[in-house]
């Protein structure tokens, strides 16, 4: 299959390859393909002072690129599945060759390994819970994978219930399974979600987008009313603050920021500071 | 899909929410969400938008004869459907309750309420009727699915124009679109459903339940009234109890807002009509605005067009003369012809058959096409398209052996797209010929 992917790239690509980082940050199409650094310049038409072989250091380190969600390797190339942004992350410590992703947008979540979710329990059988995350199926989750959890201690669960987790299988083919602990037991913030509070769903674009390091809106909500908050990676957001209506006030917040600019948020979060 | 459950925390918060007489999007306990309703370019075609919750409505026309025992009345027909797009639980075999609670509720509002004047639709009384034939499509679903889809039923009613008919003793005449205006449907008033949901056990009270409050809602009243404040439908489920005065109470707020919304539709009614009468531009490409979100609009982008006419005579200075273009279909008997001369046949030697050449006027009137039969070009043909491959086509008139009384009988192939010379000429009469099967 490789191989056949391969045939195909080279037949189609000729001309239509483009160079990875000419198209940072630019929508790229399905079906597109990108040279990687390292490739063009072995491709490129031979311009001067450029030799195919290097003996230094910086050719060395341009080593694995990982290739992120939105892209696959096809032969030695990337190839676009999904269509958005292109984006690149540099290497930290320099190893590796940094990581090329396509920021798209939707609002159907895939179950993705690793991912943390927000799930509601549907049904309790034996010693399993079936929790929907949003998938196409619903997740398995076994009493045992809580914090604390023996066959004679078991926790709390209702059927009804939110549930904060972690993917650990999570594949196309078979029902995803979660846990309520990481890899050394501990609950790490994950678990049964208190009682009150409010959840709405929301787009996958805007989670990422609140959840990225640099993010001002939570920092600003934050400042207006003690909160708190739970981001599920499947386009769930668990809200609490004291009264309703201020819990209200964060959802609608929350839910209206995808649409607006910088400006317009800071408008918005000054008035509500005043009243 | 299955529909996603409702958490308990969710639950309990609506109704704590509601406790304190607060919704989901900020309204009050009695403000309906913002309606939206556009028409598009055809008559009787229209979507209207409450809040998020979108019904297509398009209403259609065809004479009939009408039902025995009613034989002068028009016969009106309603269908609403909940299209799979609507809501990831609407699948094509699951959603039968809803839908059916959905179409009686319609049927009862716009058939019993007696508003379209079936008497009118009649056009020969015994023999000829209109069928007026109403389609709602549930192109979203954010709640109060009632309400909209009887908007939009009244809307698309009232937008319809059907042909004008004339009776002159027995001779009807059906005048098309472009000899005679048409006509609108004659509407007596009309009908508009209100939902009312109830919550713990009818203490709360809220007027068009967003999809959320749906889900945790005790019981729904609806009451179609018109805008003179006549009851025209009224509808409870949910098997909660009611007081007569909570009844009394919905009833008037019912009527404050049915005034409401038939002043929006009149307005809106009244728009598309100036819109249309002036020439401007109506449909709904028109009646989205370009600074949405969700309007794709490119900017324009700026083309230098100082050097067109160079290039353009560049372009046809250096360009080849296009191929002579030979087009001379050959009858063989009446009902078969042959285009082109086909490439040689690979199969094995067949003999050399004859041509007859005919001009090429006497062929229009000769061809009589009956079923589907097309001629196989089988030619020992001397053109150089001996190398040329033989790809077997996709078409899909079928090939059927001619048997000439005077010849031996060729073999069926396949038709083959010969080389490139031979099919620029082939294309026109081909092209001529599908025409005339359509017309038989």
């Amino acid at each position: 299959m490789a191989e056949a992917a391969g045939v195909a790239a080279e037949s189609l690509a000729g001309c239509r390859a483009r160079a990875a980082r000419t198209v940072l940050d630019q929508v790229v199409l399905p079906g597109e393909e990108l040279l990687l650094p390292d490739q063009e310049d072995g491709e490129g038409s031979g311009g001067a002072g450029e030799r195919p072989l290097r003996l230094n250091a910086a050719a060395r380190s341009r080593g694995r690129v990982v290739c992120g969600p939105g892209l696959r390797r096809c032969g030695d190339r990337l190839l676009v599945t999904k269509c958005g942004r292109l984006r690149h992350k540099e290497p930290g410590s320099g190893s590796g060759g940094g990581v090329y992703w396509v920021d798209s947008q939707q609002k159907r979540y895939v179950p993705v390994k690793g991912d943390h979710v927000i799930g509601i329990v549907t049904a309790k059988s034996g010693d399993i819970f079936k929790v929907d995350v949003g998938g196409s199926e619903p997740a398995s989750l076994s009493y045992l994978a809580f914090e604390g959890a023996t066959k004679r201690n078991r926790p709390n669960v209702q059927v009804g219930d939110l549930i904060y987790g972690q993917f650990v299988v999570a594949n196309k083919d078979m029902e995803p399974e979660m846990v309520c602990i990481d890899s050394c037991g501990r609950a790490n913030g994950m678990g049964v979600i208190g009682q009150d509070g409010l959840l709405f769903k929301v787009t996958l674009g805007l989670i990422r987008k609140l959840l990225a390091p640099d993010c001002e809106i939570l920092q600003e909500v934050g400042k207006l009313y003690p909160l708190e908050i739970v981001f599920g990676m499947n386009g769930r957001i668990w809200v609490k603050a004291k009264t309703i209506q201020q819990t209200l006030i964060l959802a609608n917040i929350l839910e209206a920021c995808e649409h607006m600019t910088a400006d317009q948020r800071k408008q918005i979060f000054s008035r509500l500071a005043e009243s | 899909m299955k529909e996603t459950p409702l958490s308990n925390c969710e639950r309990r918060f609506l109704l704590r929410a509601i406790e304190e007489k607060k919704r989901l999007d900020g309204r009050q306990t009695y403000d309906y969400r913002n309606i939206k309703i556009s028409f598009g370019t055809d008559y009787g075609c229209c979507i209207v938008e409450l809040g998020k919750t979108r019904v297509l409505g398009q209403v259609s026309c065809e004479l009939v004869s009408p039902k025995l025992n009613r034989a002068t009345e028009g016969i009106l027909f309603f269908n609403l459907e909940l299209s799979q797009m609507a809501a990831p639980a609407f699948e094509p075999g699951r959603q039968s309750d809803l839908l059916v609670k959905l179409n009686r509720l319609l049927e009862r509002c716009l058939r019993n309420s007696k508003c379209i004047d079936t008497e009118s639709l009649c056009v020969v009384a015994g023999e000829k009727v209109w069928q007026i034939r109403v389609d709602l499509h549930l192109l979203n679903h954010d709640g109060n699915i009632i309400d909209a889809a009887s908007i939009a039923a009244i809307v698309a009613l009232c937008h319809f124009r059907r042909p004008d008919v004339s009776v002159q003793g027995d001779e009807v005449t059906l005048y098309t679109l472009e000899e005679r205006d048409p006509v609108p449907l004659s509407i007596h008033h009309m009908p508009i459903c209100v939902s009312f949901a109830f919550f713990q056990q009818g203490t709360y009270l809220l007027v068009d339940p967003s999809e959320r409050e749906e889900r945790v809602m005790d019981g729904l009243l609806v009451i179609a009234m018109n805008k003179h404040r006549e009851i025209c439908t009224i509808q409870s489920s949910g098997g909660i109890m009611l007081l007569k005065d909570q009844v009394l109470r919905c009833s008037k707020i019912a009527g404050v807002k049915v005034v409401e919304i038939t002043e929006l539709i009149q307005k809106a009614l009244e728009n598309d009509q100036k819109v249309r009468k002036e020439g401007g531009k109506f449909g709904f490409a028109e009646s989205m605005a370009n600074q949405r979100i969700t309007a794709f609009k490119m900017e324009k982008a700026p083309i230098d067009t100082s050097d067109v006419e160079e290039k353009a005579e560049e372009i046809i200075s250096e360009a080849e003369p296009p191929s002579e273009v030979v087009s001379k279909p050959v009858l063989w008997t009446p009902g078969t012809a042959q285009i082109g001369e086909g490439i040689e046949n690979s199969w094995g030697h067949l003999e050399d058959s004859e041509k007859e050449d005919e001009d090429e006027g006497g062929n229009d009137e000769a061809i009589i096409l009956d079923g589907m039969k097309m001629d196989t070009g089988v030619e020992v043909s001397h053109i150089g398209s001996q190398d040329a491959p033989i790809v077997l086509s996709d078409s899909e008139e079928e090939e059927m052996i001619i048997l000439e009384p005077d010849k031996n009988p060729k073999k069926i192939r396949t038709q083959t797209i010969s080389a490139t010379q031979v099919k620029a000429p082939s294309k026109k009469p081909v092209k001529k010929r599908k025409k005339k099967r359509a017309a038989n």
